[in-house]
């Protein structure tokens, strides 16, 4: 049993033991954990991704006459103002009013290095700040504080993305190609800070960190934080940090996002610790599932391990699918590496948690007035069999009041469909069955689809309604845009 | 050898790829087409030795041709994480024994598909 101060002294002494997380496994597969706590010190571990949810709070000092922020922009990114008069906080995924393929992520990254960045505000013009606009620029060192503050940072496992739909899909796990095409991942696996010490031991409130090069902090569990898919709040001066280890980047057809270097150091203070740290790729358990579904609950594909992930391929519905990362362990070993060096010079103390982490599983989703699914406002179909007459769909639909008569066969599976504009056109080709004049070519929903997606395909391809159908082609009833616009009020 | 080949009204209507390919014994791979009614386009693979054969046929028979030689590169914002590995259609990208992204350019065909799925817009066609 030793104490983070022990440790603390060896480093002042210079006679600590450090390891990276990968020299670690190697050592534990020689020597038992009761062993490794004698020979190692601290094992350094590390990621490197992309983390959406990271942005700085920045003081930008006071103007003359003096201003207080209504609205803020760095390079045409809006920054949240709604603080004392010059605070603001830039979130890394806020997108440029003008600039394209650039955001919150990229200010930060300028900042980190050297440029100047465009600073526009507005002001609300009060007795005490009376100013109303302001543009000027301003680089890193001309502002006051620029703290790092990210909410949900170093997941220790995350659910890898496939896409059954026929078409590609880009998505905040990157592009996914149709029909099973592509699975990628995130996170580093066995070397990542959480997934080496699971029970947070020796990980939680006040844990000094290594955040893109600068030191950095613990604050707290981050959002959405439920081991084993635990996550951490962090942070760390803006000033000190590196740009090698902060990268700027954008997922086409989501927003930017920033690559962040992350690199814990894990004290070996116990067997149990030593023991944690000999975790493998194999052992670190998640899902594969399907984006092709736009639910919240989106399907289980199939369960993996880290190690299939990282071998590059898995097998989906019995074909080889070809796997992509989505994080870097190049860079991740290069965090792990710099700073056992940093440590061992005695230039990174270690700091023990002053609080734990919580350990149990829990993660709400949103409370909703209500899920509004196609289900939930279609309408009974009024159906027609394609080999009727014309004037039988011109009298259904006068009887019924309908626009839109699905086609469909004896069994009730869709064939086609008919509109009252089919039968206008009808009458001027002198067409007499149904067959002849309906559309084969039916744009469709589930049952179970969102109304967004209802709305967002009658705006793509300009149609008034969609049959409702289940897995068999049977259908179940119709969406039409009038009904969809009384719904939402417009 | 990659080659793009470029085929008129003319051309684009005779079986020139199996032509070649039976005078010549040449194993010619297909890796893109784009054909038309009065035109069409080729992106195709041919080994190395039996390239002077097959391109003076080609010619003989009025087919355009280009030697495909600068292919995708990547600059310095590259971060090694591996987006682009899944996504490529002929595994031009890899990861060498230190982890880091490395392609294989002999292999690429133009495609493009890895520019836009790219999170750092490290990847581009030099001019």
């Amino acid at each position: 049993m030793k104490t983070i101060e022990e440790i603390n002294e060896k480093i002042r002494r210079g006679e600590v033991c450090v390891v990276t997380a990968v020299e670690m496994k190697e050592i534990l597969s020689q020597l038992t954990p009761e062993e490794a706590v004698k020979e190692v010190d601290v094992v350094t571990t590390g990621t490197f991704g992309a983390m959406c949810s990271t942005g700085a709070f920045i003081n930008f000092g006071h103007s003359d006459p003096p201003i207080k922020f209504r609205k803020v922009w760095l390079n045409d990114v809006e920054a949240y103002a709604g603080l004392a008069a010059v605070d603001a906080f830039l979130g890394a995924t806020k997108p440029s009013e003008t600039r394209e393929l650039y955001g919150g992520a990229h200010v930060i990254e300028d900042l980190v290095s050297g440029k100047e960045v465009e600073l526009r505000a507005l002001g609300y013009g009060t007795d005490c700040y009376p100013r109303r606009e302001i543009e000027t620029s301003v680089s890193l060192e001309d502002l006051n504080q620029v703290e790092m503050v990210n909410p949900r940072n170093a997941y220790q496992r995350y659910r890898a993305a496939t896409n059954s739909s026929d078409k590609l899909l880009r998505t905040y796990m990157g592009t996914l190609l149709p029909n099973f095409g592509n699975v990628t991942f995130a996170g580093t696996g066995e070397i990542s800070p959480l997934n080496n010490d699971p029970n947070f031991r020796t990980i939680g409130i006040g844990t000094r960190i290594f955040l893109c090069g600068a030191k950095g902090y613990v604050i707290g569990e981050g959002t959405q934080h439920s081991p084993p898919f635990g996550t951490l709040m962090v942070k760390g001066d803006l000033k000190e940090m590196k740009p090698e280890f902060l990268k700027a980047c954008y997922f086409p057809g989501y927003a930017p996002s920033i690559y962040l270097g992350i690199g814990i150091p894990i004290p070996v203070l116990d067997e149990e610790i030593a023991k944690a740290l000999g975790i493998r790729d194999s052992e670190i358990k998640t899902t594969i599932i399907d984006f092709g579904v736009a639910r919240r609950q989106r399907p289980v594909i199939k369960e993996v391990s880290y190690a299939e992930l990282k071998s590059g391929k898995v097998e989906i519905n019995g074909e080889e699918v070809r796997v992509s990362p989505l994080s870097s362990y190049y860079m991740a070993d290069r965090i792990m590496r710099d700073l056992k060096k940093m440590i061992e010079k005695g230039e990174f103390l270690l700091s023990a948690p002053v609080e734990r982490l919580k350990q149990t599983e829990s993660f709400k989703p949103m409370k909703q007035k209500e899920i509004r699914i196609v289900k939930d406002v279609m309408a009974r179909a009024i159906t027609i069999e394609e080999d009727l007459g014309i004037e039988t769909a011109a009298r259904l639909m006068i009887e019924k009041s309908v626009n839109h008569l699905p086609v469909v066969d004896r069994e009730g599976t869709l064939r086609g469909i008919v509109t009252s504009w089919d039968i206008a056109k009808a009458v001027m080709r002198k067409a007499s069955k149904v067959s002849e004049i309906m559309t084969r070519d039916v744009i469709t929903v589930y049952p179970d689809d969102p109304i967004a997606i209802a709305v967002s395909r009658l705006e793509k391809f300009d149609i008034s309604a969609l049959p409702v159908i289940d897995a068999k082609k049977k259908v179940l009833g119709i969406v039409t845009s009038e009904a969809l616009s009384k719904l939402l009020g417009r | 050898m990659l080659l793009l080949l470029k085929f008129d009204a003319r051309t684009v209507r005779e079986p020139i790829i199996s032509l070649t390919a039976i005078k010549t014994g040449a194993l010619i791979n297909i890796l893109r087409a784009d054909v038309g009614a009065r035109r069409g386009e080729l992106i195709v693979e041919v080994p190395d030795q039996k390239a002077t054969e097959v391109l003076e046929i080609l010619r003989k028979m009025g087919v355009e041709i280009q030697e495909i030689t600068k292919s995708i590169a990547k600059n310095e914002n590259c971060v090694h994480c591996g987006a682009c590995v899944s996504i490529c259609p002929t595994e031009v990208f890899y990861f060498n024994g230190e982890n880091r992204v490395e392609l294989r350019a002999e292999k690429c065909i133009h495609c493009g598909a890895c520019i836009k799925v790219c999170p750092t817009s490290a990847l581009y066609f030099p001019l």
